[in-house]
């Protein structure tokens, strides 16, 4: 065992890629649950787009569209940087996955906090679901069930990236900690796995939700 | 050797329970085994408590008249009954406590491949337990365990959310679970233990675990889409808010109904597994019972609409739903039929284990037949929401799953605690426990039939003598589980030492002392044969 | 038998019977299987128990052709039997779904915890429902509040009943009689009470009944009176199209929709574009119709709808209704 590669082999396992492939598996079944649990939601909004069509189209319309591509970009961006991070990881450069984890979290905050400021602004807007919402024109109930689904699924996805940006920060620790080599980079890999999913999740979330009727 | 395999013998010296005593060492292990009997604990109690709604409930349909309870009493000790069974028996039942204790063994590891997510599983259960409890103490709720909208959504006044919140965690600790097992039986497995040589048991496990991780995900999203409607009042499921109740009824049926083959599965893993031990014959059609457990695991998720088909929607979709329904039968009867098969020629032994397995494949076949009659969509429109279907999920729940989990447990009692039973009491529970079974809920076919309506506490007078005959039998059903608890706990005390290998059978569990090592093996085996290699007669059965 | 306790329940439709032979025919093969499996196990575990105690089974053949024709065999014949009751099943239940056209319409209402009924020529019932023999009486159901489920037994038949949509049940009673009504879908409290009884009169008695109670009024009627007073008719006119589709002859009608999909007006369709008149709109038309959706209830939805039924077209026009100057000239390029 190299001296510069402190992490141990657990003790239930018979070797170092028995326990890299486990782990790794075991991110890629989490992940498959993950796509299920967000799935009852796209299934909600498949049932209720084909309902209401011109109510859906009528509300996406009220989103910021470029704001969502500029988030569209910082996430694609992010998931380029995690990739870097990854391999900066395999080949055991510690400055490497530093700077690279600390972009990945700087553009995952972009994103939140150009997010919070989208949420900011429905609020104003009046169309947060509930009580005060405000929708003019028929149909603005169906309206209403848009946002619902609106604030359900990016919350949600969210919700993901602040645990996301959360893991990044303990494997940041790890790295700077010098826990991470050529030969033990399993963590970052498994992170890299949970933060290209969240970036895969929008890339649906946003064609459905901002890009509803604005084509031509 | 004479071959005479030894029933007792002197235990271990040092094993997985006495490696390390105190509370800490319990609530901080990460050893699966111990792991398993942590959760024995907790689903034994959520069982009690399960169990107590439902002599409740059949002490008040004893008589016509709702005269015991007021109706929303009732209506809430049926919906805990349902919710405290299904999420927080059945369904951790044997994954949680058969399926942590000897998954790592049969596939030759030292432990599941995430043994502090086990843990932390664990306690996320108690979790989910504890909010539903808290519920439970606080009125309860009282919707029914299917939570139908728009009355779960704008009319019960009940705690819906913390018993959804309940459920919730709950269902994390579920998908934990399957994700550790899918992980260990991928990676772990001994030097030459290839798929086609594994248990049925870790088969049956396995198909369960996919199960676990792609339908309950749906069923956390709709929990918590409802508890959104009761908090914002927004229409997702709420027609008078723009909503769809059948959109819920969708969403929810999607993950239940694989739920039960989640209850069901390993149970039939644990009768693939008593059948060869106690008939000492290698199992008939090995590579069909692994396929058909695969195939259930696939085909539960497609069937899900047979839940509606008077709920309003399209008779058409009614009829698809219906023929797939008509072919998940198969892969089950498949396995009924090798499990007998496998009898031929054997020799067979009529311990314990084997009455519960054998019981198992009788109930079981009865309550899939009835379910192939509820298929059928001309009678379900009839039957259906009346005891019938009330009579046909107990039986595939209690005389399948229950006495398939109480099968194994008296099948590894010597090696999960090194102590037997007594052989006696075991055999007389096990038959107190049939024939109040099925003097319980026989009945309730005909009453469905009939036409009583279920989650009725009153109900007419002419329905009265089935009702009586059923809370007898649920008398004799009760007495029938108290037994097992009084003679388990004995044993642990004054039993006397199981061998390594008490009932003379194969497979590697039985190659490690009894209890086993913390470790679980001396040294990791390696494996050359399949699972139910029996030597030919005349041979010492413990050669390999 | 015994009349205090049956052990099956009364047939009073000769739709009953058919679903009884299904259900005995399932039951037959049930009892077969799990017949023939309860005596393999006893048999084979009699006939092969141990005898001693060292005692090993005789390992089976090698898996063989033998073997895998045995399992395709009966996996096969099983699938075939399935097949068959599903076949038989999906047509006893197409006929059980399916009201022949000239069923008499009555409607239900659902709420907690009570059934209202509404005959056709006015009378009103709560918990009852009288009906005449050897008719097919088609009901027409929603609930106000929760899911309910109408249940008659003695006629194997049962519907959800929900809120906020129609759904449809039919039968035709062969037999005098009294029969049990119950709800059959958990809705709160009192599910348990939410019962009632059907009562099967010959003729001459039926109309006796109906006579006899007084107070009615046809729906169509009262409907009539709403149209009117929510100034329905200042919109929709039977002369010109201009404003709002002509509603004489619509019912059961295709209709063109604004987003290019045609519907049929069925009763769901004509109950939301009163309740959210800006979900389906006719193609061509504007979003001018207001929403009655706190105005009216559930028994003024069904006035209001058999009113509309009841109105006589202009003439067959059987192309799909859509916005035009005149109401002759969709005719032309309209039609499907």
């Amino acid at each position: 065992m190299p001296a510069s590669a402190p992490a141990a082999l657990a003790h239930h396992f018979d070797s170092r890629e028995q326990q890299r492939e486990a782990a790794s598996l075991g991110m890629w079944v989490f992940l498959v649950t993950e796509i299920m649990f967000f799935g009852g939601l796209f299934a909600a909004y498949v049932v209720f787009r084909s309902a209401f069509p011109g109510a859906f189209a009528a509300a996406s319309l009220r989103l910021d569209v470029l704001l969502g591509t500029t988030n569209t970009a910082v996430l694609i961006a992010s998931s380029l940087t995690m990739a870097l991070a990854v391999r900066g990881a395999q080949r055991g450069r510690r400055a490497t996955v530093v700077l690279f984890l600390v972009l990945t979290m700087v553009l995952g905050s972009v994103f939140l906090g150009i997010k919070l400021h989208e949420y900011h602004e429905k609020f104003v807007e009046h169309v947060v679901p509930g009580a005060g919402f405000r929708f003019p024109g028929p149909g603005a109930g169906h309206a209403q069930m848009f946002f619902v689904l609106y604030f359900a699924m990016t919350g949600l996805h969210a919700l993901h990236m602040i645990v996301g940006l959360g893991v990044l920060t303990v494997m940041l620790v790890l790295a700077a900690r010098g826990r991470v080599s050529a030969e033990y980079y399993n963590p970052i890999e498994c992170a890299g796995l949970y933060w290209h999913f969240v970036d895969i999740v929008w890339i649906f979330l946003f064609p459905l939700l901002y890009l509803v009727g604005r084509h031509g | 050797m004479t071959g005479a395999h030894a029933e007792t013998g002197a235990p271990p010296r040092t094993h997985y329970l006495n490696a390390s005593y105190g509370i800490r060492s319990w609530l901080l292990t990460t050893d699966h085994k111990r792991i398993g009997i942590l959760y024995l604990i907790s689903v034994t109690f959520f069982f009690a408590i399960g169990g107590l709604m439902a002599v409740l409930i059949r002490l008040e349909l004893a008589t016509p008249q709702g005269d015991l309870f007021q109706a929303d009493v009732y209506n809430r000790l049926f919906t805990m009954h349902g919710i405290m069974m299904i999420f927080f028996f059945l369904i951790p039942s044997i994954p949680a406590v058969l399926g942590n204790f000897l998954i790592p063994i049969m596939v030759g590891a030292r432990d599941l491949a995430f043994p502090r997510l086990n843990l932390f599983s664990w306690y996320l259960f108690n979790l989910g337990g504890l909010f539903t409890i808290w519920a439970l103490v606080h009125g309860g709720v009282d919707t029914g365990w299917t939570f139908y909208t728009p009355y779960s959504t704008t009319y019960a006044n009940t705690h819906v959310i913390a018993t959804a919140l309940g459920i919730f965690i709950a269902g994390f600790s579920s998908i934990l679970t399957g994700l550790n097992f899918v992980v260990t039986i991928h990676r772990m497995r001994a030097p030459g233990l290839t798929w086609f040589r594994l248990p049925l048991f870790v088969w049956s496990l396995y198909a369960t675990s996919l199960i676990i991780i792609l339908g309950t995900p749906v069923l956390a999203i709709t929990l918590l889409l409802l508890a959104a409607e009761r908090i914002v009042h927004v229409g997702i499921f709420d027609p008078a808010l723009g909503g769809d109740p059948l959109l819920f009824q969708h969403l929810f049926w999607f993950y239940s109904h694989p739920a039960v083959y989640i209850m069901v599965l390993p149970a039939m893993g644990v009768v693939s597994e008593i059948v060869p031990a106690f008939a000492r014959k290698k199992i008939f059609g090995y590579r069909f019972i692994a396929y058909a457990s695969v195939a259930l695991a696939v085909l539960s998720f497609l069937v899900w609409g047979h839940h509606m088909f008077v709920a309003g929607m399209s008779i058409y979709a009614a009829t698809v739903f219906s023929a797939l329904s008509m072919l998940v039968a198969v892969p089950s009867a498949v396995k009924v039929f090798n499990w007998t098969a496998t009898l031929y020629q054997g020799s067979v032994s009529w311990e314990t284990p084997m009455l519960y397995a054998l019981g198992f494949i009788g109930l079981f076949t009865m309550g899939g037949l009835t379910g192939v009659m509820l298929a059928t969509l001309g009678i379900d429109v009839h039957v259906h929401d009346t005891y019938f279907i009330i009579a046909h999920f107990h039986y595939i729940m209690v005389g399948g799953a229950i006495m398939g989990y109480l099968g194994g447990l008296h099948y590894w009692w010597p090696k999960i605690t090194g102590k037997l039973y007594s052989r006696f009491w075991s055999r007389i529970s096990a038959m107190v426990i049939f024939i109040g079974f099925n003097v319980t809920f026989f009945p309730q076919f005909i009453l469905g039939y009939l036409g009583m309506p279920r989650r009725y506490h009153a109900y007419p007078p002419e329905f009265q003598v089935l009702n009586v005959m059923s809370s007898a039998g649920a008398t004799i059903l009760g007495v029938g589980y108290v037994i097992p608890l009084v003679y388990f706990i004995w044993s642990m005390r004054y039993g006397r030492d199981a061998s390594s290998n008490p009932w003379g059978v194969v497979g590697l569990e039985w190659e490690t002392t009894s209890p086993p090592p913390t470790e679980n093996f001396e040294t990791t085996p390696v494996v050359t044969r399949g699972p139910y290699e029996y030597p030919h007669r005349q041979e010492d059965p413990g050669a390999r | 038998m015994f009349p205090n306790a049956p052990l099956f329940p009364e047939r009073a439709s000769a739709m009953a019977a058919e679903v009884d032979h299904l259900f005995f025919a399932s039951l037959g093969i049930a009892a077969f299987f799990s017949l023939l499996i309860a005596s393999f196990i006893v048999y084979l575990g009699t006939k092969y128990r141990r005898r001693s105690a060292d005692e090993v089974g005789r390992p089976p053949r090698p898996e063989s052709r033998a073997t895998t024709v045995l399992e395709v065999t009966w996996s096969v014949v099983p699938l075939a039997i399935l097949i068959g009751l599903f076949v038989w099943g999906a047509r006893v239940y197409f006929a059980i779904s399916r009201p022949p056209a000239d069923a008499t319409e009555f409607f239900v209402v659902g709420k907690q915890w009570m059934w209202k009924i509404q005959h056709p020529e006015g009378n009103r019932e709560i918990n009852e429902l009288h009906v005449p023999i050897d008719r097919p009486i088609k009901l027409t159901m929603t609930s106000e509040d929760v899911i309910h489920s109408f249940f008659i037994p003695a006629f194997r038949i049962k519907q959800d009943v929900l809120p906020g949509r129609y759904t449809t049940l039919w039968f035709q009673a062969d037999r005098p009689g009294t029969y049990h009504l119950f709800c059959a879908q958990y809705c709160g409290a009192e599910h348990s009470k939410m019962a009632g009884w059907v009562s099967v009169m010959e003729p001459h008695e039926y109309q006796a009944w109906l006579a006899g109670e007084t107070g009615r009024r046809a729906p169509a009627a009262s409907g009539a009176d709403l149209f009117a007073a929510k100034a329905c008719n200042t919109c929709h006119r039977p002369d010109t199209a201009a404003r709002a589709p002509i509603l004489a002859g619509l019912p059961g009608r295709p209709v063109r929709l604004q987003d290019g999909r045609t519907v049929i007006a069925d009763d769901g369709y004509i109950r939301e574009s009163i309740l959210d008149p800006q979900a389906r709109i006719v193609a061509g038309y504007q979003p001018i119709m207001p929403t009655f959706k706190d105005q009216l209830s559930e028994d003024d939805l069904i006035q209001l709808l058999t009113y509309i039924k009841s109105l006589r077209p202009p003439g067959d026009d059987p192309s799909p209704i859509a916005a035009s100057a005149a109401p002759r000239a969709s005719r032309r390029g309209a039609r499907r």
